[in-house]
């Protein structure tokens, strides 16, 4: 018997996909109009030549991580931290660059590269990165308490590890941003 | 509605917009912006439909279930939301070779639709052995200030700018 718990749970999860797609397109759509759908911006960040990459994220960063940590103070939202060690994140860091430079674009840009027309991004990308996941899916059960286990450190965000309030590190991380992107336009960037 | 079928905006303008959007994306979803774990998704539901249920009984895919989700749809949100961007702005066209590559590496698309599959490869792979990419590690981990996404984020980029180097002024 369906309960209606069930009907509310599952109208409830047909709600979270449906702000998913929005959220998607959202985020295609911005992505597209900053450039960051096409090979050469992306390329021209890693050769230091376009530094549009760069700005798009670090405002970002900047805009939502005033944002999210001021929710959080008022207890509007929790954080969502990725549990990491330095095995996976360096290690796996390095390898995602060199897959991120040699096919020019990464997960996010390469769906809105598909969405702009580019059929290298469709027919050779997406086909890598779907065979470099399964590879990594099969790999997985002797990785993970090995390599990816080693310096765990979890769910740790920078003001839990220096053990001091969210504020001490958001306002530096901000002006040493904002610093930056300013910088970097004064420079001719 | 000029700006919308503008070709491109400012970075920081985009950037603030994708900023803003995460704001909703905690308050309204609960989740972050992130988009890798969806490819590794679609590659264990490739695998099912060829080799059956035993897939979904691997440990990697017992610990991102095979199903579709908020992220599944985010991506492929992303796709149609470049495509009405792109079409608004006239900016939509087919193209093998981006000109970047070309005037480096030529007019080839076997050449490059292989090395972007190479690429693709390593991305993948490694992104999962990162546990993100430059959207969930890159813009929502590092502006929650974790501290995997910032090891991982700069590991991007120092793996990227090198591989880039090495591909141009060495190779090309």
């Amino acid at each position: 018997m369906q309960t209606k718990y069930a009907e509310n749970k599952s109208k409830k999860d047909k709600s979270h996909l449906i702000w998913g797609l929005v959220f998607g397109i959202l985020f295609g759509f911005l992505l597209q109009k900053g450039g960051a759908t096409k090979y050469d911006v992306i390329i021209g960040q890693l050769l230091l030549s376009d530094f549009t990459v760069l700005k798009i994220m670090l405002s970002a960063v900047l805009t939502g991580m005033i944002g999210i940590y001021l929710m959080k103070t008022l207890g509007w939202v929790e954080l969502y931290p990725k549990s990491g060690s330095m095995g996976s994140n360096s290690i796996g860091g390095l390898i995602f660059g060199v897959g991120f430079a040699v096919l020019g674009y990464c997960p996010g840009t390469i769906a809105g590269a598909i969405g702009n027309g580019y059929l290298d991004a469709l027919v050779g990308g997406l086909a890598g990165i779907l065979i470099g996941t399964g590879i990594f899916a099969a790999l997985y059960p002797r990785l993970k308490s090995g390599i990816l286990k080693k310096g765990d450190f979890g769910k740790l965000t920078l003001p839990q590890l220096f053990k001091v309030n969210d504020w001490i590190v958001v306002v530096p991380v901000a002006v040493l941003i904002f610093l930056l992107l300013i910088w970097l336009e004064h420079v001719g960037l | 509605m000029e700006l919308l079928t503008e070709m491109r905006w400012s970075p920081y303008a985009v950037g603030i917009g994708i900023g803003i959007l995460s704001w909703f994306s905690f308050l309204i979803s609960r989740e972050p912006i992130s988009c890798s774990t969806s490819f590794a998704r679609i590659s264990g539901a490739i695998e099912r439909l060829f080799r059956g249920k035993k897939v979904e009984l691997k440990p990697y895919y017992q610990e991102i279930k095979l199903v579709v989700d908020w992220q599944g749809m985010l991506v492929l949100g992303i796709v149609i939301g470049s495509l009405i961007s792109a079409l608004l702005s006239g900016d939509f066209h087919w193209q093998w070779v981006p000109s970047l590559w070309a005037t480096t590496f030529g007019n080839s698309q076997v050449l490059r639709v292989i090395v972007a599959l190479l690429g693709g490869v390593f991305l993948g792979f490694g992104a999962r052995w990162a546990g993100g990419c430059t959207s969930g590690h890159g813009i929502s981990g590092t502006l929650q200030l974790a501290v995997s996404s910032w090891i991982s984020a700069i590991c991007f980029f120092i793996g990227g700018i090198l591989t880039t180097q090495l591909l141009f002024k060495v190779i090309g």
